[in-house]
């Protein structure tokens, strides 16, 4: 059938377009599907490799303290033991300055130090110094992010030469003085749990101190207009309308920030001295699952035994991250949609 | 609580109905002021002390790594204990093989995966899983995609190999292009895909000629982190790339099937020996490798700042 | 002469001869978005080398009838259309029809000035592009410019962003690029809600012009604009007696007629002002 038109331009899609635009849709498609398909790959690889080693040790392996692969004993008790204890401590440091960051940028105060500086000597009118309140803002903003971009390996680095010689001489002064006090049960000779801790705290922080900061962003403006409206200081606001209405989205962030906590290898196998034990004193060296992998699947070699044991180590870190990540992605949503009804 | 009211009327103003005045000034000596101005203090130091690894780091970098820092160090291959020189340029030729395999790997993958995400079924179910996965994958500690790569690379080819290690950085970056790459297509304003479908374009039409050329900036910024993430990981490549003494590229033939340097690995296992030179090559190395990363980070950047905002 | 579909419907739609000059006509029994009602009851003829103006309040439903002409409702998720469009005599919602071929015949003009963030060129060549177009592209870049009057004002800035113009310019940039590509029907959804009225001026001088070749459907808020530019004009309403609000039409007829002697109320009272 034929349409009689004066275009000698339109026509209709020509086999070609119409064959080629399914075909993209339908790689697009595939490509969308392939990613569901690797997850599950990552999952069923890690899974089916752990199955003898599950067989083999079962539930013993979680609960087990001794690692030795002379008479084939495996446990990862202080493993996971070392990777919740390094993480809560690292979270703890973290969360404090990382929402301590985040207000600091979102109150702008660094803008109102640099501005005043300004006025006092009248440059706030000047055609580039009245550039300056924002861009150092920004230069802050974008100096938080940066601590994020430095790899691990280097923080691990930074750790071994700067960290644990500079807190070594207090550490074991504490120890010295306290040692009746648990987490100062034990000298620091140099990897431990303490500096393991501190490096990942900055490694976290920014983390914690971007989705933080969001939180905090999206809180209207009208709420804080209105508390001030009625008399509030700057902290009364913050502590009593601001902090609160964002508590979702920052307990989002930790939560997201204790998975990277718990998932991160580098730092702490450097740093936490790969010791078999499990103990509550900050200062004693310890394990954690990620660096337990990282110092042994290289070796397994062709020991099909140690491989499974391995992956199944790799598997329960998997789980306890899965589940980690999952609850904070959950909070972060809840906690956007809890906001949307103030908008 | 309005201050005005709270406050105590000063004895000679008794019996008056002005208010008192003095209670407008601001005053330290007033709790609430007080304790405003101090926490306001305590933010303030606690940013700067959150701002202080961030210094000591640069500075050791540059102090230890950058004073010895050599020409040299960019085409030498790693020094033997108390050796002479020596240098990390096979670990530098190992990390760009391996980022570059990542990238081949994840970038049109993502891409692809993205333009379904975002433009040819956003409120899918099919799209709402993949998204899952995606932030399921961005939150995957680094060390268990090497754990994949290994049990899905190494253990069926036999050994250690650049293939590994590339494919262990791919899974680290898949989630990041992706993630970026949807939103960047988002953000193209609706009315430019009305105009183009409103003139009988096609889907593949409109997101061929439309809608990647505009996002591209966005996209790029988002491949440029990935790569930098890349990069920096150390252990998805412990035991997938292993590390070598030796150059990636023998008889003029590069061979990606062999145990392969790389700039992370040779910082971490340069880091515990007990060696001055090796040490030193390593803060060399850190120093090379940080700069390396930033670059590229702000490269990537600067790439989407500059993209129109409309 | 070109081959459209080999496979379409035959013509089941109203075949009437004193019709035979309309190019689309539209029979809408019910459009939904989701469970929403939005239009019921319409029928439109849009009659060949005339303007046919929608006009009506907000919500009325008239920008929505419009983009059913092209099928750029398709794209809204929870769409349904209930009822048939012809296009010179072909279903355009039959199952067989490809909605890309027909918005190639179908050309739109937006609210919103939205030219591509490419060189004003590059705009103007796009539909010979998605075309696969050979020929003179020159010529019909200058061809398109002219048509739209905005040639004079471009012709040193071809290769420019189209961004860069004005608001007005952009919206005639965008009607260039609509017929550039030679379409049969341009459908305008106030094209120049965005504007100021000198570019309003202008680009209604520009109508008047371009119904000499293209078969124009305009969407309106504003009636003197409907009075200055259309042949015939539809006025619709907002009926809100069952609960939701679902747009209809009222009456079709001649602009004279509807503006000076309407045969409805609602169209009586919409015009002299007396709108609630």
């Amino acid at each position: 059938m034929d349409l009689d038109t004066s275009s000698e331009i339109s026509r209709p899609p020509s086999t070609f377009q119409r064959v080629s635009d399914r075909g993209f849709r339908i790689l697009s498609l595939g490509f969308a599907w392939l990613t569901i398909l690797v997850v599950l790959y990552i999952i069923w690889e890690i899974g089916s490799k752990s199955t003898p080693a599950m067989k083999t040790y079962g539930a013993g392996f979680l609960t087990g303290t001794t690692w030795d692969p002379n008479t084939g004993e495996f446990g990862i008790l202080p493993e996971i033991w070392g990777t919740l204890y390094s993480s809560i401590l690292a979270l703890t440091i973290g969360t404090v300055f990382g929402v301590a960051v985040a207000i600091f940028l979102t109150e702008g105060y660094l803008g109102t130090v640099v501005y005043n500086t300004l006025r006092l000597c009248h440059l706030q009118q000047h055609r580039l110094f009245s550039k300056a309140p924002t861009a150092c803002e920004t230069l802050l903003k974008n100096l938080v992010e940066l601590l994020a971009a430095i790899p691990s390996v280097v923080y691990g680095l930074w750790g071994i030469f700067v960290v644990i010689p500079m807190i070594r001489p207090t550490c074991n002064w504490l120890h010295e003085s306290f040692s009746w006090i648990p987490f100062l049960g034990t000298p620091l000779s140099g990897p431990g749990m303490l500096p393991a801790a501190l490096v990942l705290a900055v490694m976290i922080l920014p983390t914690i101190a971007a989705i933080s900061r969001d939180a905090l962003v999206s809180v209207p403006p009208k709420l804080r207009e209105a508390s001030y409206g009625l008399g509030a200081t700057r902290w009364e606001t913050l502590l009593a309308v601001i902090l609160p209405t964002a508590a979702g989205g920052i307990f989002g962030a930790v939560v997201l920030a204790f998975g990277r906590a718990l998932g991160e290898t580098m730092a702490l196998a450097m740093l936490v001295g790969n010791a078999n034990r499990i103990s509550v004193s900050l200062f004693a060296p310890g394990n954690t699952l990620a660096s337990l992998l990282a110092n042994n699947f290289a070796e397994a070699g062709g020991d099909e035994n140690k491989v499974a044991v391995l992956m199944f180590a790799g598997l329960v870190l998997m789980a306890i991250t899965l589940v980690v990540n999952m609850i904070g992605a959950l909070i972060l949503q809840r906690a956007t949609r809890g906001l949307k009804g103030l908008n | 609580m309005p201050e005005l009211i709270d406050a105590p009327a000063p004895s000679q103003s008794a019996g008056s109905d002005q208010p008192n005045l003095n209670a407008l000034e601001r005053s330290l000596r007033k709790p609430r002021t007080f304790f405003s101005v101090l926490l306001s203090i305590l933010a303030t130091l606690l940013t700067i002390i959150a701002l202080v690894p961030l210094f000591s780091v640069i500075f050791m970098l540059f102090y230890r790594g950058g004073s010895n820092l050599v020409a040299s160090n960019f085409w030498n291959l790693p020094p033997a204990p108390f050796g002479e020189g020596g240098g990390f340029g096979n670990a530098l030729v190992g990390t760009l093989v391996m980022v570059g395999i990542a990238s081949l790997i994840s970038v049109p993958f993502g891409i692809l995966a993205a333009v379904f995400l975002a433009e040819l079924g956003p409120f899918s179910r099919t799209a709402n899983v993949v998204r899952f996965c995606a932030k399921l994958l961005s939150g995957f500690p680094s060390i268990l995609a090497g754990v994949f790569a290994y049990s899905a690379v190494v253990l069926v080819t036999g050994g250690f190999s650049a293939w590994a290690g590339g494919i262990a950085l791919s899974i680290l970056m898949l989630p990041i292009v992706i993630l970026t790459a949807e939103e960047a297509i988002r953000m193209v304003p609706s009315k430019m895909r009305e105009a183009s479908i409103g003139m009988g374009a096609t889907h593949t039409q409109t997101v061929l000629r439309i809608l990647l050329p505009t996002a591209m900036p966005s996209i790029l910024t988002g491949v440029m982190l990935a790569i930098a993430r890349a990069a920096g990981e150390t252990a998805p490549l412990l035991f997938t790339a292993l590390f070598s003494n030796y150059w990636i590229v023998t008889n003029n033939q590069l061979d990606l099937n062999q145990p392969t340097a790389s700039m992370a690995v040779l910082i971490y296992n340069f880091s515990g020996v007990p060696f001055e030179n090796q040490v030193q090559l390593c803060w060399s190395a850190s120093l090379v490798l940080v700069l390396m990363v930033l670059v590229v980070n702000l490269v990537g950047k600067s790439l989407s700042s500059r993209a129109p905002q409309r | 002469m070109i081959n459209v579909q080999p496979n379409l419907a035959m013509d089941n739609g109203p075949n009437n001869p004193k019709d035979s000059e309309t190019v689309i006509q539209c029979d809408l029994k019910e459009l939904h978005y989701g469970a929403f009602k939005a239009v019921r009851d319409t029928r439109i003829p849009i009659r060949k080398g005339e303007v046919t103006a929608f006009i009506g309040p907000s919500g009325c439903g008239k920008s929505t009838v419009l983009r059913c002409l092209n099928r750029m409702n398709d794209l809204i998720r929870g769409f349904r259309f209930d009822g048939n469009v012809h296009f010179r005599g072909r279903d355009i919602y039959h199952p067989g029809v490809d909605p890309v071929a027909v918005r190639r015949y179908i050309g739109m003009v937006f609210q919103q000035p939205n030219p591509f963030a490419m060189s004003i060129y590059k705009n103007i060549t796009y539909g010979l592009r998605i075309n696969g177009y050979r020929g003179d592209y020159d010529e019909i870049v200058e061809k398109a410019l002219r048509g739209a009057a905005l040639w004079d004002e471009v012709k040193d800035k071809l290769r420019q962003s189209g961004l860069s113009l004005s608001g007005g310019q952009q919206q005639r940039l965008c009607i260039a690029r609509a017929i550039a590509v030679e379409p049969e029907v341009l459908l305008m959804d106030e094209p120049c809600s965005a504007l100021d009225p000198i570019a309003t001026r202008k680009v209604e001088d520009l109508m008047s012009e371009l119904k000499e070749k293209y078969t124009i459907a305009i969407v309106t808020h504003n009636m003197q604009q409907a009075q200055r530019v259309a042949d015939r004009t539809a006025f619709m309403y907002v009926d809100t007696t069952q609960g939701g609000r679902t747009g209809y039409l009222v009456e079709m007829g001649e602009t004279g007629q509807i503006f000076e002697d309407p045969t409805e109320q609602h169209t009586r009272d919409y015009i002299s002002g007396q709108f609630s």
